[in-house]
Parts: C-alpha cells; sequence; structure tokens
C-alpha cells in the first residue's frame, strides 16, 4: 500500500479513537454538573452517587481522550507536514487558542473537581466542576472552527501557493462552523444520553440498582427524546448547508450519479464506481430532492459534474445511512423508552425486560452514529484536505511506508486493547456498584450503611 | 526591531519556556512511575496517589510545546516530526499506556491490577526514554551514524535518570516515613547516572557541533558562562550530600526537588545558548522557520491573556493540594 494510504488510515485510527473520548465528555461534563446542583438543591443521596459513579467515568474517558489527542498534536507533524507548511498561519492559530484557552483550563481543574472535594469550599468545587465542563466545549469550538475551515475554508489569500489570514472573524466563523458545531454539540448528548440509560438497563437487567439507577435512566431518556428532534432538525439544515457550499459531498452521500430533476431518495442500493450507477437500489420517488431542495422537482447535481474530484461514493453512501438509521432508532427508543416509564411511575423495574435488552444494546450508539458521521464528512472533502485549494497527496509525508505500517499495526493493536478495556471496566463498574466509603465526612450520613472496600 | 523580527523570538521564549516546564512537570510524574518498580502494591498507590491530581495538566505543557511549534514555527514541525518519526511514535505508546494505566489500575478488576501496573512503567519507561533519543536527535541536528545513534542511546538513559531523580526528589517532598526513606535511596541510585549524562551531553554537544563549539570554547565567552556549569555542578554536589543527612527527611524536604528544578534550568539556559538562533541547528533559524507576522500577532494575543492565567491556575491546583500526599479518593 502506499504511504499517503497509510498515514490517511494511521492518521484515521487515531482521530476515530480519539472522538470516542470527548464526545462523552462534553456532554458528560454539563451533567455532571447537574447531579451536583440537583443533590445540592434536593440533597437527595441519590444524586450524589450519580455525580460519584459518573466522575469515575468521567476521569476514565478523559484519560483517553487527553492521551490520544496528545499523539494527533504530533501526528498533524508527523503525517501531513505539508499541510502545517502550507497552511500553518491559519491552522495554527485555531490548535493553539485550542490549547491555551480550553486544553489548559480542563485539564488543570479536572484535578481539583475529581480529588478536591473536601479541600476546597462546595462553591470553589462546583466552579472547578463547571470550568472542566466549559473547557470540553470550547475545546469543541476550535477543533470544529478549525475543521469547518478545512470543508468551507474563507478569509485568506493564497500567496505562492502558502495559505495568509486576511480576515480572522470570517476564518473563525466560516459558513459549515454553526451547522458543524451544534451537530457534534447534538451528538454528543445523545452519547451521554444513551450511555447513561445503556448502563442504567444494564444494571436493572443484573439486578444492581442502586438509588441512584432510576433517576439516572430518567435522565438519559429525557436527554435523548429532547435532543434527537433537534439533532434531525439541526442535521437538515448542515445537509443544506453542504449542498450549497460542496454539492460534490452530498451527491455521493445520497448516490447521485447523474444531475437530475425529481431525485429519489435512495432507502438502499449498491453504489458501482465502475459503471457509475446504483445497483439494487431500492428508492422513494422524489424524496431526496424534497428535502435537500424542499422542491419534489428541485435539480441536485451529480457527481458526474465533479470528475475527478469527488470522494469515493461507497463509504460516505452507507456511512450517511448507518448514522441516520441510528438516528432513527434514538428517536424510536427514547419516545417510546419515556412513554413506557412514564406509564409504569418511574419505576425502574417495571420496565419490560426486551426494553432493557434494546437499551442496553443501544449503550454506544452514539459513537457508532458520530464515527459513521466523521466518516462521512471527512472522507468527503477527499481528495482534498483543504476543501478545494489543497490535495491531500500534495501534503503527505516523505516517511518510508514500510515504518508507517509498522506504527500503525502498534497504534491499531493498541487502540483496539484500550477499547476492549474500556468497556469491560465499565461494565465492572456498572455492576460492582460504587463504595460508598468515598463519601466525604460531611456528606456521609447513615442514608447509606453499605460500606465496602475502596477500590 | 521589526515585528517579523521579534515576534518569532518572543514565541521561541514561550516555546522554550513550555518545554522547560513540561520536562520538569511530566518530568517528576513520569520519574515516579520509573520507581514504581521494585515497591509494594500499598508503595504504589501511594506513589500514584502523589501524582493524581496533576499528571493531566502536566502533560498538557508537552501539548502547548508542540503546540507552539507548529503554531509560531510550521515549517520546522513537520521537519522535526518527520525526523523523529519514530522516537515520537514511541513516546506516544508509552505516554498512552501509562495516562489510561492511572485509570484503569484502580477501576479494573483486582486481578487485573498488575498488568495495569506493568503497563504504567512501562509506559513511563518507554517515554522518558524516547524523550532523551529525541533530544540528543535534535542537538545533533539529526546527523546520522553508528556514533549518534550510540549518543541517542546513552542520552535516552541518562534522561530517564534525569527523570528518576526528579520523581526521588519529588516523593521526598511529598511523602513521609519508609516510602520517604525509599525514595532517598533510589535518589542516590539515579545521581552517579544523571552526572554522568550530563558530562556526556556537555561534552559530546561542542564535538559533533563546530557551531557549538566555538560558541562555548571561545574567549571571553568561556569565562562568561563559566556560571552555568559551575553552577550546575554545585547544585548536583549539594543535592548529593543532602541526600546523606536527616534533614532531607524533615524541614529540607523541598530542597532535593528545587536543587533538581536549579539543574534543569541550568542545563535548559545551556543548551539554548548553544542552539540560538537555530530551530533546527546549523539548518534553519527562527526566522525562516516562522509563521507569517499576522498569524503570529493574532495567537500572541491570545497567549498574552491566557498564559498568566494558565499560570495562575496551575499554581493555584497545586497549592490546594499542597503538603504531605494522603491517599487518593474521588471526593
Amino acid at each position: 500500500m502506499d504511504a499517503i494510504v497509510l498515514a490517511r488510515m494511521q492518521f484515521a485510527a487515531n482521530i476515530t479513537f480519539h472522538i470516542l473520548f470527548p464526545s462523552i465528555n462534553i456532554a458528560l461534563g454539563w451533567m455532571l454538573l447537574f447531579f451536583r446542583w440537583r443533590w445540592l438543591k434536593t440533597q437527595d443521596q441519590a444524586w450524589l452517587q450519580a455525580y460519584r459513579f459518573w466522575t469515575k467515568v468521567f476521569a476514565l474517558s478523559f484519560a483517553l481522550g487527553v492521551v490520544s489527542g496528545i499523539t494527533m498534536s504530533f501526528q498533524f507533524g508527523t503525517n501531513w507536514p505539508g499541510f502545517m507548511e502550507k497552511a500553518g498561519n491559519i491552522a495554527g492559530p485555531l490548535l493553539g487558542y485550542e490549547v491555551l484557552t480550553a486544553f489548559f483550563l480542563e485539564a488543570s481543574f479536572l484535578g481539583v473537581m475529581l480529588f478536591g472535594h473536601g479541600r476546597v469550599s462546595e462553591r470553589v468545587h462546583a466552579w472547578a466542576t463547571f470550568l472542566v465542563a466549559f473547557g470540553t466545549t470550547l475545546s469543541a469550538f476550535w477543533i470544529l472552527s478549525l475543521n469547518s475551515w478545512m470543508q468551507t475554508p474563507q478569509g485568506h489569500e493564497i500567496i505562492n501557493g502558502e495559505f495568509f489570514a486576511k480576515d480572522w472573524w470570517a476564518i473563525i466563523f466560516n459558513p459549515s462552523l454553526p451547522y458543524r458545531l451544534s451537530h457534534k454539540l447534538l451528538a454528543s448528548g445523545l452519547t451521554v444520553a444513551f450511555f447513561l440509560a445503556g448502563v442504567s438497563a444494564w444494571q436493572m437487567l443484573k439486578g444492581k440498582t442502586q438509588a441512584s439507577t432510576a433517576k439516572v435512566m430518567r435522565v438519559g431518556l429525557t436527554l435523548g427524546a429532547l435532543l434527537i428532534p433537534l439533532q434531525i432538525f439541526v442535521g437538515d439544515q448542515h445537509g443544506l448547508n453542504t449542498l450549497a457550499h460542496q454539492p460534490a459531498k452530498v451527491a455521493a452521500m445520497e448516490g447521485v450519479w447523474q444531475t437530475e430533476k425529481g431525485a429519489p431518495l435512495l432507502l438502499f442500493a449498491w453504489p458501482n464506481a465502475q459503471t457509475r450507477s446504483n445497483d439494487f437500489a431500492l428508492a422513494i420517488p422524489k424524496a431526496a430532492s424534497l428535502i435537500l431542495t424542499h422542491d419534489p422537482e428541485g435539480e441536485i447535481r451529480g457527481l458526474n459534474e465533479f470528475q475527478g474530484a469527488h470522494p469515493p461514493v461507497a463509504p460516505l453512501f452507507f456511512g450517511f445511512r448507518i448514522m441516520v438509521g441510528l438516528g432513527v432508532l434514538m428517536l424510536a427508543f427514547s419516545w417510546l423508552g419515556l412513554w413506557l416509564y412514564r406509564r409504569c411511575a418511574w419505576r425502574i423495574e417495571a420496565l419490560p425486560r426486551w426494553f432493557l435488552w434494546g437499551l442496553t444494546g443501544m449503550t454506544f450508539s452514539g459513537w457508532l452514529a458520530t464515527v459513521a458521521g466523521w466518516y462521512v464528512t471527512e472522507i468527503a472533502r477527499q481528495p482534498f484536505i483543504v476543501y478545494g485549494l489543497l490535495r491531500t497527496a500534495d501534503v503527505a509525508s516523505s516517511t518510508p511506508a514500510p515504518m508507517i505500517a509498522a506504527t500503525l499495526m502498534g497504534y491499531v493493536t493498541l487502540y483496539l486493547g484500550l477499547i476492549v478495556a474500556y468497556i469491560s471496566v465499565i461494565k465492572y463498574m456498572a455492576e460492582k456498584g460504587l463504595p460508598s466509603e468515598s463519601v466525604p465526612s460531611s456528606a456521609a450520613t447513615s442514608l447509606n450503611p453499605h460500606r465496602s472496600p475502596q477500590s | 526591531m521589526s515585528a517579523a523580527e521579534w515576534m518569532p523570538l518572543v514565541f521561541l521564549g514561550l516555546m522554550g519556556l513550555a518545554l522547560l516546564i513540561y520536562v520538569v512537570l511530566d518530568g517528576y510524574d513520569l520519574g515516579v512511575g520509573l520507581l514504581m518498580l521494585g515497591a509494594s502494591e500499598e508503595q504504589q498507590d501511594r506513589m500514584v496517589a502523589s501524582i493524581g491530581p496533576f499528571w493531566d495538566a502536566n502533560e498538557t505543557w508537552l501539548v502547548l510545546g508542540v503546540g507552539l511549534l507548529l503554531v509560531a514555527f510550521p515549517k520546522a514541525h513537520g521537519l522535526i516530526l518527520q525526523a523523529l518519526y519514530l522516537p515520537v511514535a514511541l513516546m506516544l505508546l508509552g505516554l498512552m499506556l501509562r495516562g489510561v494505566a492511572f485509570d484503569f489500575r484502580v477501576k479494573a478488576q483486582a486481578q487485573w491490577k498488575p498488568l495495569w501496573n506493568a503497563a504504567f512503567m512501562g509506559g513511563s519507561a518507554l517515554a522518558a526514554a524516547a524523550q532523551g533519543w529525541m533530544l540528543a536527535r535534535y542537538i545533533t541536528g539529526f546527523a546520522e551514524g553508528w556514533a549518534y545513534t550510540a549518543f541517542a542511546a546513552v542520552i535516552a538513559l541518562a534522561l530517564a535518570a534525569a527523570y528518576a531523580l526528579l520523581g526521588a526528589a519529588w516523593l521526598i517532598m511529598k511523602m513521609e516515613g519508609e516510602l520517604q526513606a525509599l525514595a532517598v535511596r533510589r535518589a542516590k541510585l539515579a545521581w552517579p547516572a544523571v552526572v554522568l549524562g550530563l558530562l556526556l551531553v556537555s561534552l559530546i554537544t561542542p564535538m559533533v557541533s563546530p557551531t557549538v563549539a566555538a560558541r562555548w570554547f571561545s574567549l571571553p565567552e568561556f569565562i562568561a558562562l563559566l556560571p552555568i556549569p559551575l553552577m550546575t555542578a554545585l547544585s548536583l554536589l549539594a543535592l548529593r550530600g543532602l541526600l546523606n543527612s536527616h534533614r532531607v527527611l524533615g524541614k529540607l524536604c523541598w530542597a532535593p526537588f528545587a536543587l533538581m528544578v536549579v539543574v534543569m534550568l541550568l542545563g535548559f539556559l545551556g543548551l539554548a545558548y548553544s542552539l540560538f538562533p537555530f530551530v533546527i541547528i546549523d539548518r534553519m533559524t527562527v526566522w525562516q522557520a516562522a509563521a507569517a507576522s499576522d498569524s503570529l500577532r493574532f495567537i500572541l494575543w491570545g497567549a498574552a491573556l491566557t498564559v498568566p492565567a494558565i499560570l495562575g491556575y496551575t499554581v493555584f491546583a497545586y497549592r490546594v493540594f499542597w503538603g504531605k500526599s494522603g491517599e487518593l479518593k474521588y471526593a
């Protein structure tokens, strides 16, 4: 395999692994703040228990996010040295602002948040929790600003092949940022919603419920039910924005090989790059035009207009359908779940077992949908690294292919091992429950007599 | 001086500061990882507890250092990281292993704990050695040949020893009793390796680079620079003397760490003097590698506002956990 493909695989492996953990932590940070607030407000130990358990999950996810994030900051240089040489004037400051304003904030206050209760006042501790949540969100803002600029570049000028900033405001708030940022933040919310509900369902199935389980389940289902309609709306708007700026991407996602009016929505098909058409298509007539142009006879530009400069069709076509399919499942599960849960008066033990099994299966549905969506948007930028302006092949490293292949094997082995370890530790923690010994004296009450050895 | 002249210098200074802070801060926590070898499980738990609240933020300085390299000197960033492709990959694997082992070792089932402890120690060792290797490759301008490889191998071990000494000094400061005594014994073991490593770097760097030799071994510079090696030697001797004194277990428990910080600061100054104004020795100066002035100005504003704040809340975080370290608990 040639070095560029290997370098892309390596970067993709790293960024795929990395995105899993911020996807959890961006929203989980705010959830922790919510649990904490509920506890202070109601003095109900169950909220404190929820806070403590999910803080551990947060710490674990944060560690995985930090180490894979460090890796990424190096891989910009090891894998795409040309990108920094040519677009460093734009990409550098955006990444720099991420580190300066966000990364340090979260990492520094994380220690206080995790281990500082009892050492600082309640107020300072609440602030530390807030700053960690705020930091993770701000971090997402800067990273997505750069990513969006690479998709819809503006505010720069190119002199001798090198990018120079002309208008920072235009660069940061480029046309696709509002859509991509809200899409990503909602995706994080949904990832956490199903993570909370899924773990709670598993605890119920295994008979390991605690006082907090029923509450966390309710929070998860409610959050999912609230966010998924919003996400569908934002996703639609994001699609329209993409159609305006990157029509080739939409054509590949929808499998539109030839420009057509009244294009059908393909529920299933097998895109064939040889014949440049779809095999085995199952379609709803005119629906793609209706969704994308809000007019059943609207024209969608096909891939024939972008010969030689459009991305591969199959991964986009399928990735997009996996993401949307998971979104539909999320809608079904959260709305049905909320209705069922309300009908049994928020008693988690009264929820039907088939539904609990279903929710357990959905525990990491947010991860899958997120990764599928990212593959769609990133692969769709190819063959460019900065859309329409800079080709990926022109910025690749001169590192010999065997060395990339060897390190790629190392990374992938480690990542797979870590994902397995992460999921099995979450499972173990969920089944073990939370030792109450770690409750500080001010909070430890006779309400919680089941003391077990601290881990 | 025009903006295009002074701004790269400001960023060089900031990058140097970030890397110096990184080497000191992550140095001690990597060192603690190395020292876990041979300690009892209970001791290992307490050692990890002493670095638990800090390590995330400590590693962020590395991201800032490499981030500034990328922001301010994008042309050098790619060159340096490509030349160091393999050690960078090894360092990253090491940092990942140990970073996640931090959490996994206490959260996973008890039967897996020895495995995660091994990952923690192995990852710390791999990261420390890879950084030493990178330092050696960097100061010799990525020159090829068996002698340079041997030099890199020696410096890899020497930096690991320096981190171990720094970690031991941290434990002397943060621990009491038996573990503190263990830290003193380990510090004594690491000390000769650190001295040897420093001597080797000081002798070999001028030998391989005529630029560096000319900088140091000409008059009157040699006399003006003499305080750097002299103070380094004095600090190291004072440190060794302290390790024999019982006061290091009590009132002066902070002194070994402070002396190690002085040694690292002096070593850093010496290196900075050897290399300046090159970002890649004898090949690329700061000005050649610098990003466009507009980009530097844009990020300089942010840095001027945020770096003092970062330093402020770093101090705050250390103050919250000031004094002897207890048991690590989520609270």
